[in-house]
């Protein structure tokens, strides 16, 4: 297993230092010129070309280059123009914020999704299996920031249920010692409840908007696998061989239906961490896809070359992850 | 007596950790604690930094001292608040001043305040700071720049407590130009002492308050929230009822409307007009709504290239403007109508041009300028895209039947300035509004022939930049009165900028808030608010 790792980690390095020279490329051809934009309202001529030096903007891009290569490789991502603080910092606040909604969601997500596409794939055509369609095409076809202000809307304003959607605690709440940055774990290790609840139901109803939207393509997955692995030989060979239902849905066919259910999780959480921007924003989350966007909006380089690096090194964590459970659920899968 | 001074000052810094209320005090209540919403919070804690961000304006205001402020004056309405009077001074850190007979410096009185770090305020410090900010660059020193403060040679510290600032020309916006939001006071000493090497501690007080204002920051979070405690040893002013004021950053509007209506939070921030509509026609809460000074809603014209060279063409736009269904359709009602003057110009600002709309005078001009029509473009911040989006498709519609046809191009915060200063785009829709309210300072950033990137009509007039530049330095109060009114006639008859309306500015707060504060930086002053 450690060798797999160790290959898989080699391979990625090819593509890391692409990803570093993409993003270098990709910021300085953005139109937008930052100097001008950080310089204020009514900036003179001098005052601009002031901070272009300032920014080092002003040097040729392979020098620029060479120094951002140089400021990486002692870990120094940058500071963002755009909060003024260091990409690094921040993007190690930020990240835990999202991994912990996304993560939240996507528990959800699956605890719903799983049973529900094999509940859909064992009795199709059936009232479970056409629950499944509307579900799912209701949470691919809802924009999520719109089921997220309906959320909003219906249970913290109307009904006021959902505490005030601050961010990831109330105002008035402490933030407990920071162990870990997920604050429900960080609580609950400080033996903190009342803090536990009070982080709990902020990240309730957007967790559950991200849930809605992460459901459609985990159940449909499950689904469709269930359905190819209900439809093998093994399975009838089983069922022949008179196994209980039991043993031969979940042990035999879900175990072989997992590998792809599987993928798709690691597919949906890599691309929720990043791409939930609206649903921080609806929920005023500090997460990091809307400090990217923020980031790319003020042409502010630093914050999102950090941002596509951390994404890439994520992608690249996680699909290691995802093969080594492959090992894990399909021995078979060891040998490739 | 300056001896006695110092031995006073310095037995009274000796006393000091003794008489600061400590954690003797009980913690603030609730009732005691503001919690305001935001679009998005500081981006630094130095206003006179580069790159700070509109809300650093607050943390200036709020955890620094200037010299002076401006006179409060109470607005229209029970509990409204107030707004202020720049032509009138009212000390802050100093507590008199006297300027020289021969009209070229003034003398500045220090009270005896102290610092956050429990130090007193001293002249070398208020000349560390001014001169911090004439030479840090930036937007900084171009608003120092603005009221003829230019050179740290103009910044004397007399003894402790006398402070000088020697006028390089006679300028009306000099002393009014203390009391923005930049020539702040910093605790030099603590600066210098934890700059590392740079003189101006530029990055240490990025994330470090050293000031002596009624606020200290608790805990700064940018993009989350900003946390202010009461300094309980504040001098310059009346002790703010406030203990603690919390800013949360929440980007949604929709949110940050909901958040008002519940009841969840104190003051809510920057909706898009058609809320503050909606909430000021509810009445469950207050929405206070200032017309903000010297600034105006625009439609400018290229008067250099393109089509609106022609003035007939310029004056045809403003001819077929529909301005009452801007007014509503994008401004929902949240502003003072700058059109249909009747009669000469006066010297208020901003004021209504004589333009309204009008189809038949707009044809018969674009007939004789362009009778084969013209195609043109029309630029607009994506980043004010709430108003300025409604607001360029009703131009669009409008200057269709007349045979001017517009493509909108709505271009993303970052490139907007910069498509600016390039200066080629033939009609644009801004907003600008200048901290000095004077029609002379409006008309040198959007009017004059050194082309600044708010002229974005790129107008040239030696006429204009004469009568500008005589307002501006007028000696007695009738030249100065000609002066404005020439230029403002002259704007109306050129047409390289069409005023539409000036824009109020609207904050949404609950019934059991009061004492609100309007600044020319328009960033809340918690020193000043009331709750409950």
């Amino acid at each position: 297993m450690l060798r797999v790792a160790l290959s898989r980690l080699g391979t990625a390095v090819p593509s890391l230092i692409g990803v570093v020279v993409v993003t270098f490329l990709l910021t300085r051809v953005l139109p937008g010129d930052t100097a001008t934009y950080f310089a204020g309202p009514v900036a003179s001529a001098e005052a601009i070309a002031q901070i272009r030096a300032q920014l080092g903007l002003d040097q040729t891009l392979p020098v620029q280059f060479g120094r951002y290569v140089a400021d990486l490789a002692r870990g120094d991502l940058g500071t963002s123009l755009g909060t003024g603080q260091p990409v690094l910092h921040e993007i190690a606040t930020r990240l835990p914020a999202s991994a912990e909604l996304t993560l939240s969601g996507l528990l959800l997500a699956a605890l719903a999704a799983v049973p529900l596409g094999i509940l859909a794939a064992l009795r199709q055509g059936s009232w479970v299996d056409h629950l499944c369609r509307v579900v799912t095409t209701a949470g691919v076809s809802l924009p999520v920031f719109f089921t997220g202000l309906l959320a909003v809307y219906v249970f913290y304003f109307l009904l006021g249920w959902a505490p005030s959607p601050v961010g990831r605690l109330d105002a008035f709440a402490t933030a407990p010692p920071a162990v870990t940055n997920f604050l429900l774990i960080d609580s609950l290790l400080a033996g903190d409840t009342e803090t536990f609840l009070a982080a709990l139901s902020q990240i309730a109803l957007p967790a559950l908007t991200l849930a809605l939207f992460a459901l459609a393509p985990l159940a449909r997955i499950t689904r469709a696998s269930m359905l190819a692995a209900l439809d093998s030989e093994f399975i009838r060979t089983a069922r022949a061989s008179g196994l209980n239902r039991r043993t031969i849905v979940l042990t035999y066919a879900f175990r072989n239906a997992m590998l792809p259910v599987v993928t798709t999780l690691g597919m949906v959480f890599s691309f929720l961490l990043g791409a939930n921007v609206l649903v921080e924003k609806v929920f005023a989350w500090p997460g990091i896809g809307s400090y990217a966007v923020e980031a790319l909006i003020a042409s502010d380089f630093a914050p999102v070359q950090g941002f596509v690096l951390t994404m890439a090194v994520l992608y690249i964590a996680l699909n290691l992850a995802i093969d080594l459970l492959y090992g894990l659920i399909d021995p078979r899968a060891k040998e490739g | 007596m300056r001896r006695r001074t110092l031995i006073a000052s310095a037995s009274a810094a000796l006393a000091a950790p003794a008489l600061r209320p400590a954690a003797a005090q009980p913690a603030p209540t609730r009732a005691e604690t503001l919690l305001l919403v935001q679009e998005y919070g500081p981006n630094s804690l130095d206003m006179q930094g580069i790159g700070s961000s509109q809300p650093v304006n607050g943390v200036a205001l709020n955890c620094y001292d200037r010299l002076v402020r401006y006179k409060r004056v109470a607005l229209p309405g029970e509990g409204n608040g107030s707004t202020f009077d720049i032509t009138s001074l009212e000390p802050e850190l100093a507590e008199s001043w006297q300027e020289a007979s021969d009209g070229m410096s003034c003398t500045f009185r220090l009270r005896e305040a102290r610092f956050h770090s429990g130090r007193p305020v001293a002249a070398k410090d208020v000349k560390w700071s001014l001169d911090r900010a004439v030479s840090i660059g930036g937007f900084a020193t171009t608003q120092m720049n603005a009221g003829s403060l230019e050179k740290p040679e103009q910044f004397v510290a007399l003894d402790d407590r006398t402070f000088r600032v020697d006028y390089v020309r006679k300028d009306k916006l000099t002393l009014p130009n203390l009391g923005v939001t930049i020539p702040f006071v910093f605790d030099s000493e603590l600066a210098i002492r934890n700059g590392g090497g740079d003189p101006w501690a530029k990055e240490w007080l990025k994330n470090n308050v050293a000031g002596s204002g009624a606020f200290r920051v608790e805990a700064f979070r940018p993009g989350t929230e900003t946390i202010y405690v009461r300094n309980d040893d504040w001098k310059s002013g009346p002790l703010p009822s406030l203990r603690r004021v919390i800013a949360r950053d929440i980007p949604s509007p929709s949110t940050r409307r909901a958040l008002i209506e519940r009841g969840d939070t104190d003051i809510s921030y920057g909706l898009p007009p058609k809320d503050f509509k909606d909430l000021a026609e509810a009445r469950r809460v207050k929405v206070v709504g200032v017309p903000v000074p010297n600034a105006i809603w625009y439609v400018a014209l290229n008067a250099t290239t393109g089509p609106f060279t022609d003035v007939r063409l310029r004056q045809a736009v403003a001819w077929a403007l529909p301005y009452e269904a801007i007014m509503q359709a994008s401004l929902f009602g949240r502003g003072v109508p700058m059109w249909g003057a009747l009669g000469g110009p006066t010297t208020a600002w901003p004021q209504p041009f004589p333009y309204s709309t009008n189809l038949a005078r707009a044809r018969e001009l674009v007939q004789q300028a362009a009778p084969g029509g013209v195609t043109t473009s029309l630029l607009f911040d994506a980043g004010s895209g709430t108003i300025a989006e409604p607001m360029a498709v009703l131009v669009k519609e409008a200057l269709a039947p007349i045979g001017i046809n517009v493509e909108l191009s709505k271009i993303p915060g970052a490139n907007f300035r910069g498509e600016l200063n390039k200066k080629t785009a033939p009609m644009v829709i801004n907003r600008f509004g200048g901290w000095l309210d004077w029609p002379d300072y409006f008309f040198f950033w959007n009017y004059h022939g050194n082309n600044s990137i708010f002229n974005i009509a790129s107008y040239q007039n030696p006429a204009m930049d004469r009568l500008i530049d005589a307002a501006r330095f007028a000696a007695d109060a009738d030249t100065y009165a000609g002066a404005v009114k020439g230029f403002i006639g002259l704007a109306e008859q050129e047409v390289p900028m069409i005023p539409i309306a000036q824009p109020l500015h609207d904050v949404a707060m609950q019934r059991s808030i009061g004492g609100y504060q309007f600044w020319p930086c328009r960033e809340p002053d918690f020193r000043f608010l009331t709750k409950g």
